[in-house]
């Protein structure tokens, strides 16, 4: 890294950002050779082809299909090239692995809260560990913000009345920047932190510093009583509502014919919008709870609801 | 002007490019209209596509009745204009002041059942915003539907009193005895907006009254 | 043969005088003038907050302005140049003055509507300075909601109307520029001797009819839920804030092209002229411009790739994107083949040429960058987009169009502009540009993010640059304000054609009579007839309209 004084290149601290810089790269070498390609010819006709006397005149050369058909098709090979490229590495950014650590983030304006499964919640940081996927499960309070990591190349808008989910694993400990980069109102650039990556011991010994209030997930088992969704969810289908056991992930059959894989966003919406997709076989009953759960009270019922897994009839899973 | 056929803008070669100009430009004009009313419709399949339920109960709630007289009060305006234009190119100048009479009348009788309509939804409780008076779950989308309706038909209003004051204009140039047999061009383009117009109903009323209806 | 003389000849700007004879004039001529001071008063506006920006941006902390004037500051920035200045610039002013001459017709095809459109545009303005003295707007130019409908505390209805209003400039302008070219060519001109400033218009043209009223009815949308709370875009009601995403983009990205594409024009115009040669792929170039019109519908969603939208719909249109970069590309290597062989002088003119197809050129490979997915998605909304537009419409466009106004200066005043200033005007302007807007791209790739107030202590040496640039390029745009002005009364007087260009405007006075022609020309040899023998417009009367 040049010492300037100041930084002319990011750091590269996930397992993306190597690759991204690589194309980052391939791209620049291609503009460096095609910018100076023109610029040259630029200044040597310039030169050469000089007006010497005001009343010279040059044989007119109408054109040349076979150097139209060359720099066109060569362009568009090359670009073809670059979205391929491109391409791929977005879909490796959209899908993130199965064994990630998943972490809720709400957005408000100016400000990030994020919070871990075992029930810590970070202000403005995000505490991560290296060499282990992790993936951000966001929504937004109000306006779009963005969620932005330079260091790790990635970024992933956060929309109100949605999940957006973005994914990376830290390759390097340190501190990097986090940026809000949607415009999302007056303290849009004040809603900055850090993004800290810990070695994985450091992080275990992060975690256990204690939580208060306990787990994501056991939060969410308590909202799950509270408000009275375990008396129509039961585990098995008896209920008047469908088993929520082994949900995520799962194809659900949908009145009117259609179907749908249960992700995080179906949810979501069914706990704020239960009517938008009922389940096949089973009367539009469930009241809406808009108003009676926040945000960050979804996401805790959500990770209780990941925890329901696979056999039918178990009951709640710590 | 005994040679109007041959009168024509200074820009022009002669009396047919003017025409010429005048026609593409009127159906350019209308192309873009159908850009700026196509933005709602995209809006609107949209939401539709996400709240088929909530649409269908919303639609439902529209005085179909008043709607369909609506309807058939346009196309009749469409027809009588028809006729203005032929008129015009007939140079019978009596029948086309009392076509675009008409179709004004009818494009009155039309905004004045719209008006209607909006003063009832107004004491339903059915417009968008803090007096928005329904509840459940289907309440927000519902809302979004009637913000569709005022905004679509709004604008179709829009239209229509921009059109009746076009008609206006056509008449006291027609009392002038500007148009003839060689020179009927305003005419003709006012009519092509006004059908435009009608059409742009054709399309709302369906998509704004009917949905989810049977016959019984 | 007669001298050129100096002596009251009667043409379109003595033909009368007086204010009124101006505000009712319908000459496309005077109506080009009328444009003319609009867009250069917007564009000093435009320019006065990019000065406070970019002071302010000198130190990492907020501490010239407070973040609520940032924001309002760089929001107007953006209206101001690209509704009041970029869109109409070169269609305006240029487009009108030169369209009915290069086609051999006396007016446009509708004079009056010509005249409403000025009056629209004006009245837009006025709408939108009305906003700004109320204490502006805060939501950026693109107007995101749910911000900018239900958040934002700032006169939004009030903007969005202004450039509702203006909008319906631009469409009567493209509708009049369609019309005319379709049915007032004069004898002669098919649509391949057309100039490619003509098919470069028309093309532009296309994409003011079909893109401009889906900006209207958005902003519209927008208006309406500030003010009668519709609640098309209120998610809490379900309302989908990708919609007017895609709405918005769906006409915001072809006017990017409006506001390149007729400077693209220019320079064709330009090269040919002071390389005295026709351009290079002539019909190659023409279609490149419609390509460009219409590829530039289908990739509004490029805009959009880390918003939430699906992961195909990204795909498709990255790809679309790649696609909409070879006419661009086409262009670039036909104007540089025209250069070959060529007789090569550096008037300002060519200078700006020269220089929009060097800064073109890298504006339009930082476009791929961006259009290819797995870099975008760390440059989005950073300073990288930034410097990749301002490369373009900065660079490239207020390049052309600074180009395209001394090329017709001669033309449109019968003076010429003081040479040797004009090149060094262009040459501080060339530098400036560079010294502000590269440094963005390196911070755009650290991870700057746009619109920011304050910024990372890191940042500083690369944002102290680009302020520096930016004051070395106001000194530039100062001064052909100032001894453009000053020809008009000491400029040397100039003759029919002191470029010695070929094109039917160079056929006629300068300054031209009110009707352009004397006789309607009878067209019988292709566009940029350099090198052929007393090529030039047949006047069936008898003689050229004037020697």
């Amino acid at each position: 890294m040049p010492t300037l004084g100041f930084p002319l290149f990011p750091d590269q601290a996930s397992t993306m950002a190597g690759r991204v810089d690589q194309l980052y790269f391939f791209l620049l070498g291609l503009s460096v050779f095609f910018a100076g390609l023109i610029c040259i010819l630029i200044i040597v006709f310039a030169v050469k082809y000089r007006r010497r006397s005001d009343d010279e005149q040059p044989q007119p050369i109408p054109g040349n299909l076979g150097l139209e058909i060359f720099w066109t098709l060569v362009p568009l090979g090359l670009t073809l090239v670059v979205f391929v490229w491109g391409a791929r590495l977005f879909f490796v950014t959209y899908y993130p692995p199965n064994d990630a650590l998943e972490i809720n983030v709400v957005a408000k304006q100016w400000m990030w809260k994020a919070q871990h499964p075992e029930g810590h919640s970070e202000i403005n940081e995000l505490h991560i560990p290296s060499g282990k996927p992790v993936k951000l499960v966001m929504t937004s309070q109000d306006v779009i913000h963005d969620f932005f990591v330079p260091a790790f190349r990635v970024k992933k808008d956060v929309l109100p009345g949605r999940y957006t989910t973005l994914w990376f694993e830290a390759s390097k400990p340190g501190s990097y920047h986090l940026f809000c980069s949607q415009y999302c109102g007056t303290q849009h650039s004040g809603m900055v932190g850090r993004i800290v990556v810990m070695e994985p011991t450091a992080f275990q010994a992060w975690l256990s510093g204690g939580a208060a209030g306990g787990s994501m997930a056991s939060a969410g088992e308590k909202l799950f009583r509270s408000l009275g969704c375990v008396s129509c969810h039961l585990p098995n289908d008896a209920g008047r509502a469908p088993s929520l056991v082994g949900l995520l992930g799962k194809t659900v059959a949908l009145q009117g014919g259609r179907s749908i894989v249960a992700d995080e966003n179906y949810v979501r919406e069914s706990i704020l919008e239960p009517n938008a997709k009922v389940v096949a076989g089973y009367q539009p009953i469930m009241p809406t709870f808009k108003g009676l759960v926040s945000e960050e009270g979804v996401m805790q019922i959500l990770a209780y609801v990941k925890s329901l897994k696979r056999e039918e009839g178990a009951q709640v899973k710590k | 002007m005994s040679d109007s056929n041959l009168a024509h803008a200074h820009q022009f070669d002669d009396a047919a490019q003017q025409h010429e100009a005048s026609w593409l430009g009127m159906w350019i004009f209308l192309g873009t209209e159908i850009m700026f009313f196509g933005g709602m419709f995209l809006g609107y399949t949209v939401y539709r596509g996400d709240y088929p339920a909530a649409f269908a109960d919303a639609s439902n709630r529209l005085d179909i009745t008043l709607g369909t007289i609506n309807t058939a009060v346009l196309i009749l305006s469409s027809f009588t204009m028809a006729l203005a234009v032929r008129s015009a190119q007939l140079g019978a100048r009596r029948p086309l002041i009392a076509c675009l009479g008409l179709t004004m009348a009818l494009g009155a009788v039309f905004l004045g059942i719209k008006f209607t309509e909006y003063y009832q939804k107004f004491v339903e409780h059915l417009v968008p915003g803090g007096g928005f008076g329904l509840s459940g779950p289907l309440a927000g989308a519902e809302q979004i539907f009637f913000s569709f309706y005022f905004a679509m038909t709004g604008m179709h209003a829009l239209h229509m009193i921009i059109g009746l004051g076009l008609l206006t204009a056509l008449i006291v140039k027609a009392r002038r005895g500007r148009f003839s047999v060689a020179y009927n061009t305003p005419v003709e383009v006012i009519g092509l907006y006004w059908h435009f117009v009608d059409i742009v109903w054709i399309f709302l009323f369906p998509l704004l009254y009917l949905v989810g209806r049977h016959l019984q | 043969m007669n001298a050129v003389i100096a002596a009251p000849r009667r043409h379109y700007l003595n033909v009368n005088y007086g204010l009124k004879s101006w505000l009712l004039t319908t000459d496309h001529k005077r109506i080009a003038w009328l444009y003319l001071i609009g867009v250069t008063f917007f564009f000093f506006i435009g320019g006065f907050f990019a000065t406070l920006i970019r002071l302010e941006l000198l130190t990492p902390q907020g501490d010239l302005v407070q973040a609520e004037t940032y924001n309002k500051l760089f929001t107007m920035h953006g209206v101001t140049m690209i509704f009041f200045f970029l869109i109409p610039s070169i269609p305006a002013v240029l487009g009108n003055f030169l369209i009915p001459i290069m086609i051999g017709a006396r007016d446009l095809a509708f004079p009056r509507l010509n005249l409403a459109s000025w009056y629209i545009y004006m009245l837009g303005g006025l709408f939108t300075l009305a906003a700004a003295a109320a204490g502006g707007v805060d939501t950026g130019w693109t107007f995101y909601t749910p911000y900018s409908s239900i958040y934002s505390n700032t006169h939004v209805a009030l903007t969005v109307v202004g450039i509702f209003v203006t909008g319906f400039s631009s469409i009567l302008t493209g509708l009049n520029f369609i019309v005319t070219v379709h049915t007032m060519r004069a004898p002669g001109m098919t649509w391949f001797r057309l100039p490619l400033f003509v098919w470069a218009h028309y093309a532009t043209s296309i994409i003011f009819i079909l893109g401009t009223p889906v900006i209207a009815i958005t902003l519209t949308l927008v208006a309406l839920e500030r003010l009668f709370h519709l609640g098309i875009f209120n998610p809490e009601l379900g309302g989908d804030p990708l919609l007017f995403q895609h709405l918005f983009w769906f006409y915001s990205h072809p006017a990017v092209y409006i506001m390149i594409l007729p400077g693209m024009g220019v320079i064709s115009e330009l090269i040919a002229c002071f390389s005295r040669k026709r351009v290079f792929g002539y019909s190659f170039v023409a279609f490149s411009s419609l390509g460009i019109a219409v590829l530039s519908f289908l990739v509004w969603g490029h805009h959009m790739f880390v918003s939430g939208q699906s992961v195909y719909a990204s795909m498709i249109f990255s790809l679309l994107s790649m696609l909409v970069a070879i006419p661009s590309a086409i262009k670039v290597f036909n104007w540089t083949a025209t250069l070959y062989k060529g007789s090569i002088s550096f008037d300002a003119p060519m200078l700006y040429s020269l220089g929009f197809i060097g800064l073109f050129t890298i504006g339009g490979l930082t476009g791929v960058f961006l259009a290819s997915l797995g870099v975008d998605v760390h440059v989005h909304d950073t300073y990288f987009v930034i410097a990749h537009f301002h490369y373009i419409m900065v660079g490239s466009a207020v390049m052309a169009y600074l180009g395209g106004i001394h090329f017709w200066w001669p033309k449109m005043t019968g003076r010429k502009y003081p040479e040797p200033l004009a090149r060094l005007a262009a040459i501080i302007i060339f530098l400036g540009f560079n010294l502000t807007f590269f440094p963005q791209f390196v911070l755009g790739y650290l991870g700057m993010p746009r619109r920011y107030h304050v910024y990372p202590p890191e940042f500083q040496v690369l944002n102290v640059m680009s302020s520096a640039g930016a004051s070395i390029l106001a000194v530039g745009y100062l001064l052909p304000l100032i001894y453009l002005i000053w020809s008009l009364r000491y400029g040397a007087v100039a003759g029919m054609n002191p470029w010695k260009a070929k094109g039917l405007e160079w056929e006629i006075p300068s300054p031209p009579p009110t009707d352009n022609f004397e006789t309607t020309p009878l067209v019988t040899q292709e566009a940029y007839a350099y090198g052929v023998a007393d090529a030039q417009a047949v006047y069936p009367s008898g003689e050229p309209a004037n020697v």
